[in-house]
């Protein structure tokens, strides 16, 4: 018989119960050089095939299609099944054989970025990911591939949706590196300053044995959004640190540590001339956007700063202080300010005075007591975890 | 009142003087006032090495005043000639440079002879010393390196000066030699500016098993305020200086005058002490008054400051500056003293009040008022001050932190960290264990 229709028979025929599939399985892997060679004509063959039933049949032959050398023909070709086969496949039995899945779904990545569509692969993507994780907490080595491609299509959101998952359970530490990184560049791109600062110094304090450039990177950015989010930035690394990352980060993040101590001296000409001389490194680096974000968050540090030492303010007084070049440009970022929520204050055009006013928050409406009781269960679960450990 | 007597009662005591009377009353004029300082009444509080140090100073540090300081060197010249000490005699001659007459040039002649005599009495001293050790009798060796400790002193050899002193230690049999022991080496460290070793012979001095007498006593405390003050210790400074009893007197004049005391004392107090330490230590202190009967000014801006009239304060200040800055142990440190006293006024001044009129204030202080503004706001930024600026109608607002709002926002920002941290931690460990399977799986 026809090896080909052979094999498809045997996935037809034993794809029904558990028992059955480990039997299909094991046969798999024994026909698994078959398989290889006739990857074409099993290819061709794939329509006799249902994708939610047969799966890990059909997992086997796009395996062996998917390998090989990629090409732009190959890629349109094949990018469609997949996403079909991803959306459709069936999880207990994708499950048998994670390796192959989770080689299928780069390869389908591969893909797609060759076609230059990331679009295209960021559904499928999360699909394979919900199908693959054993549990919210379980971090596959999807979890970079698809934040990769969400940051080249520009999809933060659905991005951060992944991102609000806790990890605990890793299979390999640089899946977890490349996760945290680049989450931490699409928390970056949302502007939630303090969650990218989460995830960058779990990059930075991770334990390995040798430097590695993803926490080099890491810790550049890490830097800049301490300073954007913080005003501060202290280069003691917490005692956790690997002793290699101790040692050695600070030496390749030169530039970014003295771009540090210039913003402690709260002189905002002092700045913007270090970062004009420098603008190639950041540039290199691809860091110039956060770096003017850094410049820009000066300019709040120090009015932030007044709202605690005057009740009442001239623009013309505002600008001479935080060295803005005019009352307008002043009162332009206070009103930025008030708007993003940053300071709270009234702006008297007549007299030209700014009015800081304390925070309102009372903590006394229904919604903070919310807040704080959700927060509360949120640590009790995680204390007890922490006793169950 | 008190505040009322004591100028008036002084303005009488100017009178007097000024109607033309002998020595004795000048003598008691205050000589650290907010006048020019008056070099020869200044130098008759001291005697010795100390004398001579000061006076090059005053020289030195006047260089626009070309008659004191003639007049600080031509003193300093007369003063070392009648020591032995050839190479301050040499820096002195080079410093008056020919200005006062051939009368003040160099004499090759005694700084030949003084030579001479300090070699064959270096000899001597040596001779003797050999023959002390030979015959080991513990007496004898002490005061042959005593004899030396103060040969040296002498011809300006501080560092052999101190060795020898110190060397007396191992032959020293009653506490009495101790101490004598112990005030040598203090006077010769504070010469040479080391005040660590002031600080720790004072502390060997304090614990002789014997009382002392209360002179030595006033002295070791004098020593110690110095040692405190040069480092930049005003509290302690403060305290030891008001420590020091009426008995010191003239009898430390070879390092410290009691007027001195009075100076040092007030100002380190006035600069460091919390008001009530302020009435307790230096106001109603019966023992320190009489030191600061000896400088009025200094007494008149205490009383000052603790009544609130910072104006008159601040100008007592100001006038004295120029005397301090002529003095080789304040000098350095009288712009932090000035600075502080200033800091602590504008502080006791804003407390009591809810809102104050910036106006008023700089009219307090004789400031302007945008110059009295930026200073408040230095010191708002320093939390030394709890008030926020009106700028708009330029009034200060005492402001009162609310504690419950922020009880709950530090109690937000916990669980936040807390939460973080617990993550990340468990995710740390996960790796951890991880990377031992990985391990363990390998070597199997």
């Amino acid at each position: 018989m026809d090896s080909v229709q052979a094999l498809i028979t045997q996935i037809q025929g034993l794809s029904s119960s558990a028992g059955d599939v480990s039997r299909l399985h094991s046969n798999l892997k024994q026909a698994e050089e078959t398989i290889f060679s006739e990857s074409a004509r099993l290819f061709s063959a794939l329509d006799q095939l249902d994708p939610s039933i047969h799966s890990l049949g059909y997992l086997y032959i796009l395996e062996a299609c998917s390998s090989g050398p990629l090409t732009k023909e190959r890629a349109a070709a094949l990018v469609l099944p997949i996403s079909r086969f991803i959306n459709a496949c069936a999880v207990e039995q994708i499950r048998l054989a994670p390796e192959k899945f989770i080689s299928v779904c780069k390869r389908f990545k591969d893909q797609v970025m060759l076609l230059e569509a990331p679009m295209r692969g960021v559904a499928p993507l999360l699909t394979a990911i919900r199908k693959l994780q054993t549990s919210s907490e379980h971090l596959t080595p999807l979890h970079p591939e698809f934040l990769l491609l969400c940051l080249l299509a520009k999809c933060y959101k659905t991005g951060l949706s992944v991102l609000h998952d806790d990890i605990s359970e890793v299979d390999q530490p640089r899946d977890l590196f490349l996760y945290c990184y680049y989450g931490g560049m699409i928390c970056i791109g949302q502007k939630r300053f303090s969650k990218a600062l989460e995830l960058l110094h779990n990059v930075v304090t991770a334990p390995m044995s040798t430097m590695n450039a993803i926490a080099v990177e890491a810790y550049k950015k890490y830097i800049l959004v301490s300073l954007i989010h913080h005003g501060q930035f202290s280069t003691s690394l917490p005692k956790y640190t690997s002793s290699v990352a101790q040692r050695n980060l600070k030496n390749f993040c030169q530039p970014y540590i003295e771009l540090a101590n210039s913003y402690g001296t709260g002189k905002i000409t002092e700045l913007q001339t270090y970062v004009q001389t420098n603008k190639e490194k950041f540039e290199s680096d691809n860091n110039l956007g956060l770096v003017e974000q850094v410049l820009a968050s000066m300019y709040k540090r120090n009015i932030q700063r007044l709202t605690q030492t005057y009740l009442t303010l001239s623009l013309e007084d505002i600008a001479n202080t935080v060295q803005l070049s005019s009352a307008k440009e002043a009162e332009m970022h206070v009103l930025q300010m008030i708007q993003d929520g940053e300071i709270y204050a009234t702006i008297n055009q007549k007299d030209g005075m700014v009015r800081f006013l304390e925070d309102p928050e009372q903590y006394k409406t229904c919604e903070m007591i919310e807040h704080i009781d959700s927060a509360i269960q949120r640590i009790m679960a995680l204390s007890n975890k922490l006793t169950g450990w | 009142m008190e505040g009322e007597d004591e100028p008036s009662g002084r303005m009488i005591d100017d009178e007097i003087y000024t109607n033309g009377v002998g020595e004795e009353e000048k003598r008691t004029r205050p000589i650290i006032s907010g006048e020019q300082l008056d070099v020869e009444a200044y130098a008759g509080l001291y005697t010795g090495r100390t004398k001579i140090t000061r006076l090059l100073f005053i020289a030195d540090h006047c260089e626009n005043n070309q008659t004191m300081q003639l007049e600080a060197l031509r003193m300093a010249y007369d003063e070392i000639k009648k020591g032995e000490n050839t190479q301050r005699f040499r820096d002195v001659v080079q410093k008056i440079d020919g200005r006062l007459g051939p009368s003040y040039g160099m004499d090759a002649a005694w700084c030949d002879t003084v030579d001479r005599r300090a070699e064959q009495k270096k000899e001597k001293l040596e001779n003797e010393l050999n023959a002390y050790r030979t015959n080991l009798i513990k007496e004898s060796i002490r005061m042959g390196y005593n004899d030396f400790g103060d040969f040296y002193y002498a011809h300006g050899h501080l560092g052999d000066a101190f060795k020898s002193y110190v060397r007396t230690r191992d032959y020293c049999t009653t506490s009495k030699h101790i101490i004598h022991m112990c005030m040598n080496a203090i006077l010769v460290s504070i010469e040479m500016g080391q005040f660590t070793h002031v600080t720790s012979y004072v502390s060997k001095a304090e614990q002789s098993p014997d009382s002392l007498d209360p002179v030595t006593v006033a002295k070791l405390r004098c020593a110690a305020g110095l040692a405190h003050l040069e480092a930049k210790k005003y509290k302690l400074a403060a305290r030891k200086f008001l420590e020091t009893g009426p008995e010191l007197g003239n009898h430390y004049n070879e390092v410290i005058a009691p007027q001195d005391v009075a100076t040092y004392g007030g100002l380190c107090a006035l600069a460091s002490f919390d008001r009530s330490e302020l009435k307790h230590k230096v106001i109603d202190n019966l023992n320190f008054r009489n030191f600061l009967e000896l400088v009025p000014e200094v007494r008149e801006l205490i009383n000052d400051f603790y009544s609130s009239r910072y104006a008159s304060c601040l100008d007592y200040l100001g006038n004295l500056k120029a005397n301090l800055l002529l003095d080789i142990h304040l000098h350095d440190h009288v712009e932090t003293l000035y600075d502080q006293i200033r800091h602590k006024a504008l502080i006791q001044y804003t407390h009591p009040f809810v809102s104050v009129d910036l106006r008023m204030m700089a009219n307090a202080f004789k400031t302007s008022v945008s110059g009295l503004e930026k200073e408040l706001e230095a010191l708002i930024a320093d939390n030394q001050i709890q008030a926020r600026i009106d700028s708009h109608n330029k009034i200060l607002y005492a402001r009162h932190a609310d504690q419950r709002n922020a009880t709950f926002q530090r109690v937000l920002q916990t669980g936040t960290e807390f939460d973080r941290d617990v993550r990340s931690m468990l995710l740390r460990a996960n790796l951890i264990k991880h990377d031992f399977n990985l391990r363990a799986s390998r070597k199997q």
